[in-house]
């Protein structure tokens, strides 16, 4: 195979191992980190600080009893949790993870797909994640799956909306809809210290996407589909075991790659002023990724940090929201940004 | 290295048409029948990608942009008549209580 | 080489979830069946140039037209057909239909004319002429476009809802 190929299959097995390993320790932070806000101790018995808490609950789920529903849709039912794994694990081709970087002479980029469509791409293949809760509300033939679902899917296809816009309203002073073009626009700092990040100028988008990713990946104060004290648990309640786990780790995942979207987008991606990126080629691209890392641990503290201060949304003060405030301010920054980019401010 | 003929391309699109008439003459099931018209929908799509290739691999890569833009409006045409169809899916539903189409026969002679 | 297995592999999934589509009795699974073969149409999209265009498919036709499909079955509790085609003699006269169709299509191609599929270099990938070609020559198609769509969101809402005592009453 040849160096692109090699450089490929490695920036797969590099987005592909974080990911994976996003959600135990993303179930460490939760829990601690609501203990912290609740003035709680959290798990502390498993392990120094509780942090093997994650291996004991990822032992628990592989020797639970799976069961599958007699009266369940066979097919749809053992496919649903396969597929809310699929927009996590597809989307994050498109984002890119440091500069181009030079082998032997020639130079690659360091994203796993060049599109020329890029975000178009990201925004695609998440909205294949619905029909992960269509499929397993309908599987499960049962009511309170179903109206779970139901509530679900109509809440991400009425944020992807919002979502799709403010993120496309970022690319309006770069022209492109590549991402690493957008991650080239910011780079460099005003006043000497501050970075030209995205979320300075286009605050108004960076609200509007971080509001939609919240409800994009049914999380609180949006989680009302699988909330303890609504429908039992949602769309997942016939799940048990691994299925469930498989559910669980699809929206860690993706709140992962829309964070990862966010920091591209609105916090300057793998760049940070002061880091210049004289270190050779894997160091180059390990100090870009350690970069872009940093960040979506950042915005994923700030979901845990969200989810445990405000109360949830009733479903029609949520569907009101997404449509009727959040579609209008998304288009109200498109518009402010298309006028300031054609009069040449941004 | 040179692809596929785009002839093969053009008698995929004609199988899958056949097939989505062969869907929405036969089936009972309105939705299916409307499945099956999306299908034709999209086999019409591929038709038109590929002739909009051939002529952009003939003429330039300006001419080839006529059929691309076809497809667009095609994609939009095909989501507002998915959304009024459906609509009155259910507006049939609630006064007929079946999308049976052999029983929706109020209009034969 | 590539090239061709990816054809192969792409038009032979769509042709066989097409088959699904049109043959299942469930149509949940129809719909299933019809994503694959839109994302197999994708991938034959990208092989013709036609990134945009791929990516917009599943954008809107996978990622919301099938969604109110699935919404739409789930909302009217369509169950699985007893019987999935409608009878014999419907079915043997419709695949003829069918196949007469198909043989009519490749009988007006011109064979012999077309081309080898090349793939795409790097500037014929580049989406500002679509840009350009879509907000250009064909602004007044698009903005009718966009009026079409209004329409459709207009009449689906009217119709599709539920009639308010007062208009029942006026009847």
């Amino acid at each position: 195979m040849t160096t692109g190929l090699w450089l490929t299959a490695a920036e797969m097995g590099l987005w592909i191992a974080f990911l994976l390993q996003v959600t135990p320790v993303m179930v460490w932070i939760e829990r601690r980190g609501s203990a912290l806000i609740q003035d709680r101790l959290g798990p502390n018995r498993v392990g120094p600080l509780g942090l093997f808490q994650s291996l004991a609950d990822a032992l628990k789920f592989i020797y639970k009893e799976d069961i599958v529903p007699a009266v369940a849709d066979r097919s749809l039912y053992l496919l649903a949790p396969l597929l809310a794994l699929v927009p996590s694990l597809t989307t994050f081709v498109v984002l890119p993870f440091g500069p181009d970087i030079e082998i032997g002479g020639e130079t690659y980029k360091l994203m796993v797909v060049e599109a020329e469509t890029g975000i178009l791409l990201f925004l695609a293949l998440a909205s294949l994640g619905v029909y992960s809760l269509v499929m397993a509300g309908y599987a499960s033939n049962n009511k309170f799956s179903l109206l779970g679902s139901i509530r679900a899917s109509s809440q991400m296809i009425s944020y992807e909306l919002a979502l799709g816009i403010s993120a496309i309203t970022v690319l309006l002073p770069v022209g492109s809809l590549r991402l690493d073009e957008v991650v080239l626009a910011q780079q460099g700092t005003w006043f000497g210290f501050l970075p030209q990040w995205n979320l300075f100028p286009q605050a108004l988008g960076f609200l509007v996407f971080m509001v939609a990713a919240f409800a994009e990946t049914n999380r609180l104060p949006f989680d009302l589909p699988e909330a303890e004290s609504e429908l039992v648990a949602g769309y997942h309640t016939e799940y048990s075991a691994m299925r469930f786990a498989l559910f669980f780790m699809g929206e860690y995942m993706s709140m992962a790659t829309l964070s990862a979207l966010a920091a591209t987008l609105f916090l300057g991606g793998w760049h940070l002023p002061g880091v210049s990126f004289t270190y050779g080629p894997w160091l180059n691209a390990l100090v870009g990724f350690g970069i872009l890392a940093a960040k979506i641990l950042a915005i994923l503290l700030f979901f845990v940090w969200v989810r445990w201060s405000f109360p949830r949304f009733r479903f029609d003060q949520l569907l009101r929201l997404g449509w009727k405030v959040l579609l209008p301010l998304a288009i109200l920054n498109f518009v402010l940004v298309g006028a300031l980019t054609v009069a040449g401010v941004l | 290295m040179s692809g596929v003929p785009i002839g093969w391309y053009l008698v995929l699109a004609a199988a899958l048409f056949a097939i989505g008439t062969f869907g929405a003459l036969t089936r009972r099931n309105g939705i299916t029948v409307f499945l099956s018209i999306e299908l034709m929908l999209n086999s019409v799509n591929l038709a038109l990608i590929a002739y909009a290739r051939e002529v952009a691999l003939t003429f330039g890569a300006a001419a080839g942009l006529t059929g691309q833009v076809v497809v667009l409006f095609v994609i939009a045409v095909a989501a507002a008549e998915a959304a009024v169809g459906l609509a009155l899916f259910i507006a049939v539903y609630r006064n007929r209580r079946t999308i049976d189409l052999d029983r929706l026969n109020l209009m034969r002679w | 080489m590539a090239g061709t297995i990816v054809f192969v592999l792409a038009a032979l999934a769509a042709f066989v979830s097409a088959l699904v589509v049109v043959a299942h009795r469930n149509p949940v699974y129809s719909v299933m069946s019809l994503i694959v073969t839109l994302l197999s149409l994708a991938v034959l999209f990208v092989q013709l140039a036609g990134h945009f265009l791929a990516v917009l498919l599943i954008l809107v036709y996978a990622g919301a037209i099938l969604v109110l499909f699935l919404f739409v079955i789930m909302l009217l509790n369509v169950g699985t057909d007893r019987r999935g085609l409608a009878g014999t003699r419907l079915q043997r006269w419709g695949a003829i239909v069918g196949a007469v169709l198909f043989a009519a299509i490749l009988a007006s191609l011109q064979w012999g004319a077309t081309l080898d599929a090349a793939p795409p270099t790097e500037d014929e990938v580049a989406l500002t002429p679509l840009a350009r070609a879509l907000f250009g020559d064909y602004l007044l198609p698009f903005e009718m476009a966009g009026l079409l769509l209004l329409a459709a969101v207009v009449a689906a809402t009217v119709i599709a809802r539920r009639t308010t005592p007062e208009e029942r009453e006026s009847r």
